[in-house]
């Protein structure tokens, strides 16, 4: 026996030490619920990864801050001398922003209004941490990235990395001085993403050879090389609207599954990445409506950059009664999307007077809801949906559509785009001269809008029980397609 | 030195090196920590796989099995650890690759630079395979597999072994 261990001395030792790996191993594989096998990463081997990291990473970051020592010193003294030309660009850029800036803020404090009206709930950044990266794996198997924030800095397993460019990735590990991210390119990464224009919401995730790849989008949906990806906030890791990146290919999934294969080129350079920012708390809270300087409301805003309409009484409502009866059904059937657009706080005076309404010239400004400017729903993304309430056209443009895969609304920007359709063809129920029945000072928007001047959110239907609060949760998006035919309808002629 | 092709020795015939224990633990870490440092900057060298190169380079040069495997059990839990993968892949892969070249270096001369490329080109792909076979069969993972891309790495890794072995070689100790 004795004769045996020295004689096959090697390759017994080489099994046990193949054996205590494979045990190893074995701890780290879990067995999905679906069939397939997965690796995870914890368990007894921490320690492991915890003792290699802590030895590597201190040298990591000493270095890493030598070289930026040495750079940051380079930038401040050596090229100086590109200071004042730059300080020029900068001021004339700063003055472009201030500009750009005037006109965003009035389009975010009327999405805020809007979203408030609706309860909208959205998750923002609440607060980041700027961290170096000091190390990468190393290896082509694996995409993850080192930095020099850890425990000790609150850093926690599952935050997002962003840059201003856009998403990075999530923490994956974190250890006392430094923590470990994964990289959304990674097999392991990923994150829930909508398409921009397209408002399709699909699952990002990564490849073994670090492409991206957007899943579950349908092989009959209409994607375009190009169209901006963006988070879609699903997976509760990354806040809603970062940018993913942009669509670079297009093309049927070769596994046969129903679905398309969708390549996204990372708006992040992920291969050279410097620094990073953590999120470190997100904030979900309701948009709230505030008074002082928000005080206006959102129809005010549109009535200004609408062109004003003379009051003058016109008997046109009183002798359509097809308009009429869109008038009174408006504000009952559709209070949720008509009325708090309007800013009408009382939603049963559109359905109480409809002919009065439609004729009494008001001098409140109140023709967006009448321009189809109303808040016509809740995507399922939670994106609000509306008109072309921004654009300064005349009144007959502005059908709303709401549902599908209509490119209406960036709920983050506050910007909207109606529907080309109804752009290209004029409600018939308008008329091409503002009526003068039509009051754009009138705060009951639907009634308003019944009243014609082509501004066409208009309803069918019998007179019902105005809602008083509109439902911000995905139940909001059926009343949200409950608007789709009220604004097919707006096309036909009234009865 | 020999420069010779490779030849079959004789057991007295091969030297046997050691090194100081500042080699034996610096040297892997270092490789290492470059491996992760340096290719944050510079992705292409992910292709290099410093922490096998010496692993191939201990192996070799200590002509001793369990050494050899024990160096590249190391090296490659090292490496597991630091890359975020399931630790044993890289182990296990850098075990036999110990253990084979140990094996290898005691009946053959890999000393002069052909020789040591080649070695260097054989076990690359030996350790890609067994790396592939126990990230797919073993650990499930969906590991993508170029063996286009692996047979280039193979000749990058061994073109670096001639020049990093030439290196390493100052740090040889006689047994």
């Amino acid at each position: 026996m004795e004769n045996f261990f020295s004689r096959y001395k090697n390759p017994l030792v080489l099994m046990l030490i193949l054996f205590i790996q494979v045990v190893a191993l074995a701890t780290q594989v879990k067995r999905a619920e679906t069939g397939g096998r997965t690796a995870s990463s914890s368990g007894g081997t921490r320690l492991i990864r915890v003792w290699t990291v802590t030895a590597i990473t201190p040298v990591e970051r000493v270095l890493v801050s030598t070289g930026h020592f040495f750079r940051r010193n380079w930038h401040n003294y050596i090229d100086l001398h590109d200071a004042r030309k730059q300080n020029q660009q900068l001021q004339e850029e700063l003055a472009r922003l201030k500009l750009e800036q005037v006109r965003l803020r009035e389009d975010a404090g009327q999405a805020q209004r809007l979203q408030a009206l609706l309860g909208f709930r959205e998750r923002y950044v609440g607060q980041t941490m700027a961290a170096q990266v000091i190390g990468a794996s190393g290896s082509e198997q694996s995409r993850v990235l080192y930095i020099d924030k850890g425990a000790r800095d609150g850093v926690k397993i599952d935050m997002a990395v962003i840059t201003p460019d856009g998403v990075v990735g999530k923490i994956k590990d974190v250890f006392p001085l430094s923590s470990q991210i994964i990289l959304i390119n990674d097999r392991d990464g990923g994150a829930g993403v909508i398409l921009q224009n397209s408002r399709l919401q699909g699952v990002l995730s990564g490849t073994p050879q670090g492409e991206l790849k957007v899943k579950y989008i349908m092989a009959d949906e209409n994607v375009s090389v190009g169209e901006p990806v963006v988070t879609s906030g699903g997976d509760r890791i990354f806040p809603k609207g970062m940018p993913v990146g942009t669509v670079s290919e297009v093309s049927p999934d070769r596994e046969g599954d129903p679905f398309l294969s969708i390549k996204v080129k990372p708006a992040s350079n992920l291969s050279q990445l410097e620094e990073v920012l953590i999120v470190t708390r997100q904030s979900e809270q309701s948009t709230q409506l505030t008074s002082g300087n928000n005080s206006v409301r959102a129809a005010d805003i549109l009535a200004e950059r609408l062109p004003t309409v003379n009051p003058t009484p016109s008997p046109t409502p009183a002798k359509a009664p097809g308009a009429k009866k869109t008038a009174a059904s408006a504000n009952p059937a559709a209070p949720a999307q008509a009325s708090p657009l309007a800013g009408s706080t009382n939603p049963a005076t559109g359905a109480a007077k409809p002919a009065v309404a439609a004729a009494a010239p008001r001098p409140s400004p109140s023709p967006s809801a009448a321009s189809g400017t109303g808040v016509t729903g809740v995507k399922p993304s939670g994106a609000v949906t509306t008109g072309s309430g921004s654009q300064p056209k005349p009144a007959q443009n502005t059908t709303t559509k709401t549902g599908g895969t209509q490119p209406i609304a960036n709920s983050a920007t506050g910007t909207a785009t109606s529907n080309p359709s109804a752009q290209k063809k004029p409600a018939t129920t308008a008329s091409p001269t503002p009526s003068p029945s039509v009051s754009p000072k009138n705060p009951s928007g639907a009634t308003t809008s019944a009243a014609g001047a082509g501004n066409t959110t208009t309803k069918t239907g019998t007179p019902k029980k105005p809602q008083p609060k509109p439902s911000a949760s995905p139940t909001a998006s059926p009343a949200a397609d409950t608007a789709t035919p009220a604004a097919g309808s707006a096309e036909r002629p009234p009865r | 030195m020999n420069y010779a092709a490779i030849t079959l020795t004789s057991r007295e015939e091969v030297e046997v090196h050691r090194f100081s224990w500042v080699a034996s633990f610096g040297v892997p870490l270092l490789a290492i920590f470059v491996q992760s440092f340096f290719t944050r900057h510079v992705q292409f060298l992910e292709t290099f796989d410093l922490p096998l190169l010496v692993t191939i380079f201990f192996a070799v040069a200590r002509r001793r099995p369990i050494p050899g495997m024990l160096t590249g059990a190391l090296i490659g839990t090292l490496q597991d650890s630091i890359a975020g993968i399931p630790v044993g892949l890289n182990g296990i892969a850098k075990t036999i690759i110990g253990y084979l070249a140990s094996s290898l270096g005691v009946k053959l001369d890999v000393d002069n630079p052909g020789s040591r490329f080649l070695m260097t080109f054989a076990f690359y792909i030996i350790h890609r395979v067994v790396y592939v076979v126990i990230a797919i069969w073993m650990a499930g993972m969906n590991e993508a597999v170029n063996w286009t891309h692996s047979l280039i790495a193979a000749l990058a890794n061994g073109l670096l072994a001639v020049v990093l072995f030439a290196l390493l070689d100052r740090l040889k100790e006689r047994a």
